[in-house]
């Protein structure tokens, strides 16, 4: 058996055993932040897909929701209740539940508006790097005029407009979508502008010489060629990005242009529970905040690590 | 000696040597201006746009013939390199012809190029940038005969790249392995394996030894020397190596600054070198045995090739420079062995 | 007691919790005004060999046994601020890569009166006197006006010239040269190394000079050392070891130039390629690559042979002295 599996992988490894293999696995193991990092964020992440089965409630469900319920503390203080773990809030959900549907939510708009970023600048970086001239000089001054927005702004705009003009209760049907949308072509620049960068140096490369003398087509070359050598700054950004994706799904949660009280978001959770935290129902606000704030946390510090870990020269030296 | 240089001569009277690759006066200038705001200038109280050239080919001429082994050499910047990217297509020469077999291909356009693609090949300088790190080796291989050969079946593909990798001598079982984990010979065997997948008939090779340790050197030089033999390759190879060119060439063109000042059968070149820049390019080559014979100082540096001396852009250290030389461009002259010079000095037996 | 005498230098380098011996054994002499040529292919640790002389082996890397004395001095015990003081005084070194070296933002001028200010108590019109006459020393034309210029106005050649003349600012008792003319062209190249010599040999200096390059040892140096895998293999004066090398490696290393065959004839080649660190074989190192392997070259590592003026490290040199001194004394 042993022998079996030795002489398979020495053959043709498979990407597990690869990955296992690799650099990239060794060093997780020996950061220990980045490897707590790493459990907290596949927890998140698992928890977040399994919702349906883990949550005690279903917080998208009116029968399941009694406005008696509203505002109980969580478990280990007074005047609670035993099947609201962490609480309930305004409108009698429990808390608990609600976090995990919210958490889906949020990581959902976050990953989605993520890649949507990354479709978006490679396309551009990638035919602006390896173009280069007047190709270049178009697509990343249209870059910097999208940088010159801030997000926030942009999605402001568009999704008060949206609201006046569709009525709330289209908006809420496609509220997903939207931030997606929104979030997603608002940021894109980054992903040009590092793309392109990385272009740029392997465009001069001799293996993309080589390629060419062997009269492959320019997308092949693209895509093929110069796209798997760019993926490592990739990778680091997107961890930041998905980080700053999911706080701006917040913001705007927060500012009320995000998802409705009905399918709540983290950031719309905390918002709706910010109304009452003077009346000391604090934990509406709190628990949802911490949730976010370990979440964005702990994607910051693996994408730290991933920079560390693939850009061995600019920081070890 | 004398019976070589006859041999060239009458090979060319008689028209055996078959020609493979012609290049007629090829210019090559690499614009280097700024952007368009930058460049503007106030000259005479209009404003007028300023450009900057690099002036890197200057009216070269070659012609390679079938079988042989053409070396280019020159030191850096003489555009030797320029040369090699531009016959490949990857440069678009500013003026000048490229052919192929009679067939013009410097204007052609990718998918038209892809023909000759199969005809000509290159191999790289550097082993360590030249194959793509995130592939692996058979990726590497299989790819362009799949490319070229859309008919042929898995097992074709996997037989085609078997072969040619025993023939650079790389075991066909390290196919699974990533670029980074072979030295850098064995990746220049790789590349040079690449090439051949392909069946090229005519390779260019930029300076494919200058980065590899002496005794790597030598294998690599062999395992080129052995497949030239084996597939009939045509081979025109730069290099700023001339220890290795007399070794390798069957003719030599000397560059300087982007022009050919000689252009001889080895041979007679190294027995009888006559343009004062090959002179001093020669004595130059550190040798293991006499010690410092009749070192030819050079003096001054390499001009840039953003401005172009006037007249032979060799003048500023040549020792036998006079008033033509800064004026006029000498041409290339063919002299009584067959050698090529471009010098007024030889022209008018000065020297 | 010689110039500098380096005993039994050893450097490792820990790897992954794994310490590799970069450098080991590395023993030799050198008189003042003496040339000595280090010669190895890349990964042979010649490089690693200068830093080590100099002190100058950073992290991870740290030299674990042996002894660098100059003039009775170890180098090798001494503390950064010492050494500091040793470096570009008494020693100076010159890099592959003048960049290396000069710092891009200051002007030629700045960083030579920097350089000197930084070791002698000097008033900056002596230091620019100085500094000024180094570069016509190296035959550097209107040497005032390099003084204001920055690194990247000046030609490779220029540049390196600027860096020998930083290496003389000291008039240095040695220089240690690590490829000094290998990223320059042909022509510039045999000018530079000319006037390294003379330098070298119009003002005493001993020098060390680290290349690939057999032709460039053979036109400077007086001895010349031949390292592999991390290890001197072969040592001596460089005329004997050109002409006359004995160790298997050396021979490969003289036959595979192109010179040394007819041209279109195969040339010689050494099989194989040198081992990394990791996995330096048993015995002798170059075993595996060697065309005259005996059973105990795989099992021993072979000790210093003396043959002429050079010692050799090799089995088979070995066995064949014993044979010729076997027979003397027979007869």
């Amino acid at each position: 058996m042993r022998d079996d599996t030795i002489t398979t992988t020495a053959k043709n490894p498979s990407l597990l055993r690869r990955f296992k293999d690799s650099h990239l696995w060794h060093s997780l193991k020996k950061d220990k932040v980045a490897f707590a990092s790493f459990l907290v964020f596949i927890l998140f992440v698992s928890v977040a897909i399994l919702a349906p089965v883990l949550a005690p409630f279903d917080p998208y469900d009116p029968s399941s929701i009694d406005i008696m319920d509203s505002e109980l503390p969580p478990v280990w203080q007074e005047d609670s209740e035993a099947k609201f773990l962490l609480g309930t809030d305004a409108q009698g959900r429990d808390l608990l539940s609600t976090i995990l549907y919210g958490m889906r939510t949020s990581l959902l708009i976050g990953i989605c508006a993520v890649l949507l970023q990354c479709f978006l600048g490679v396309v551009v970086g990638l035919s602006a790097g390896y173009f280069g001239g007047r190709i270049d000089s178009f697509l990343m001054r249209i870059a910097d005029i999208q940088l010159s927005f801030s997000t926030l702004m942009v999605a402001i705009v568009v999704l008060a407009v949206f609201q006046a003009s569709f009525g709330a209760e289209l908006y809420s049907k496609l509220a997903v979508f939207m931030l997606i949308l929104v979030i997603g072509f608002a940021e894109w620049p980054q992903y040009a502008r590092t793309v392109r960068a990385s272009v740029l140096a392997e465009k001069h490369k001799e293996y993309v010489d080589a390629a060419r003398v062997m009269g492959f087509t320019n997308s092949r070359i693209m895509l093929g060629h110069i796209l798997p050598n760019t993926l490592s700054p990739l990778l680091v950004i997107s961890t930041v990005q998905i980080a700053n994706a999911i706080i701006s799904e917040a913001s705007l949660s927060f500012l009320g242009l995000g998802m409705p009280v009905s399918q709540p978001s983290l950031g719309s959770l905390i918002s709706s529970g910010f109304e009452y935290i003077f009346s000391g129902s604090w934990w509406i606000t709190a628990i949802p905040g911490l949730v976010l704030v370990v979440l964005v946390m702990v994607i910051n510090l693996l994408g730290d690590w991933l920079r560390d870990v693939l850009n061995p020269k600019l920081y070890k030296d | 000696m004398s019976n070589n240089q006859q041999s060239v001569v009458t090979d060319k009277n008689n028209g055996v040597e078959e020609s493979i690759l012609q290049v007629r006066n090829l210019h090559k200038r690499f614009d280097i201006s700024r952007g368009f705001l930058d460049s503007l200038q106030l000259k005479g109280g209009k404003i007028s746009r300023k450009r900057e050239y690099v002036h890197a080919i200057n009216g070269v001429n070659l012609e390679v013939y079938k079988g042989e082994a053409l070396c280019v050499v020159g030191e850096s910047g003489c555009g030797k390199s320029t040369v090699a990217r531009t016959i490949m297509g990857l440069l678009k020469p500013s003026e000048g012809e490229i052919s192929f077999k009679g067939q013009r291909i410097d204007n052609l356009s990718n998918s038209q190029m892809l023909p000759f693609r199969r005809k000509m090949q290159m191999i790289f300088q550097n082993p360590y940038a030249s194959l793509n790190p995130r592939k692996t080796i058979t990726e590497t291989l299989e790819e362009p005969v799949k490319f070229h050969n859309p008919r042929f079946s898995a097992a074709q593909v996997k037989d085609k790249v078997a072969e040619v990798m025993l023939s650079v001598g790389v075991d066909p079982n390290w196919g699974v392995r990533f670029p980074h984990e072979f030295s850098g010979g064995q990746r220049q065997r790789i590349s040079i394996a690449r090439a051949l997948t392909v069946e090229p008939e005519f390779i260019v090779a930029d300076e494919p030894i200058s980065a590899l340790d002496v005794s790597i050197q030598a294998q690599v030089l062999n395992l080129m020397m052995d497949t030239q033999q084996e597939r009939n390759l045509t081979y025109l190879f730069i290099t700023h190596d001339l220890a290795v060119v007399e070794h390798f060439g069957t003719r030599v063109a000397v560059m300087y600054l982007g022009t050919v000042c000689e252009l001889a059968a080895t041979k007679t070149l190294f027995s009888t070198p006559k343009h004062p820049y090959t002179q001093a390019l020669m004595s130059a080559i550190p040798r293991l045995d006499a010690k410092n014979t009749a070192h030819i100082k050079l003096t001054g540096e390499v001009p840039t090739p953003i401005n172009l001396p006037s007249g032979c852009v060799f003048h500023g250290r040549c020792p036998h420079a006079n008033e033509r030389c800064k004026i006029q461009i000498p041409a290339l002259i063919v002299q009584n062995d067959g050698s090529q010079v471009a010098c007024h000095a030889i022209e008018e037996n000065r020297l | 007691m010689s110039f500098l005498e380096v005993k039994n230098l050893e450097v490792s380098f820990n790897l992954r919790g794994k310490s590799l011996k970069a450098l080991q054994n590395i023993s030799f002499d050198l008189e003042r005004g003496e040339r000595l040529g280090i010669v190895g292919e890349s990964g042979a640790g010649k490089s690693v060999a200068a830093f080590a002389i100099l002190n100058l082996i950073s992290r991870p890397g740290k030299i674990t046994a042996g002894e660098v004395l100059l003039d009775g001095q170890d180098l090798s015990k001494l503390s950064p601020q010492e050494m500091r003081k040793i470096r570009g005084n008494k020693v100076s070194m010159i890099f592959q890569d003048p960049m290396m070296t000069l710092n891009p933002v200051f002007t030629i001028g700045t960083q030579m009166i920097e350089c000197l200010k930084a070791h002698r108590k000097i008033s900056k019109s002596n230091a620019v006197k100085i500094a000024i006459q180094k570069l016509k020393l190296v035959q550097i034309p209107s040497p005032e006006m390099r003084m204001n210029q920055y690194p990247h106005e000046l030609s490779g050649g220029m540049k390196q010239r600027i860096i020998i003349a930083i290496a003389l600012l000291m008039d240095p008792a040695l220089i240690i040269a690590d490829e000094p003319t290998t990223a320059l062209d042909v022509t510039i190249q045999a000018e530079i190394m000319a006037l390294l010599l003379d330098l070298c040999e119009s003002n005493n200096v001993a020098l060390i000079l680290i290349t690939h390059d057999l032709g460039v040892v053979s036109q400077v140096t007086q001895k010349t050392i031949v390292m592999y895998a991390g290890r001197i293999i072969e040592q001596g004066p460089t005329n004997e070891i050109i002409n006359d090398a004995q160790h298997p490696y050396t021979q490969g290393l003289i036959n595979a130039l192109p010179q040394q065959t007819l041209p279109g004839e195969k040339l010689n080649q050494i099989r194989g390629s040198m081992p990394s660190l990791q996995d330096i074989p048993s015995g002798c190192s170059f075993n595996p690559r060697c065309d005259f392997v005996l059973d105990i070259c795989t099992k021993q590592r072979p000790e210093f042979t003396q043959s002429g003026g050079c010692s050799v490290a090799c089995h088979m040199v070995k066995a064949m002295k014993d044979a010729e001194k076997g027979h003397s004394a027979y007869e």
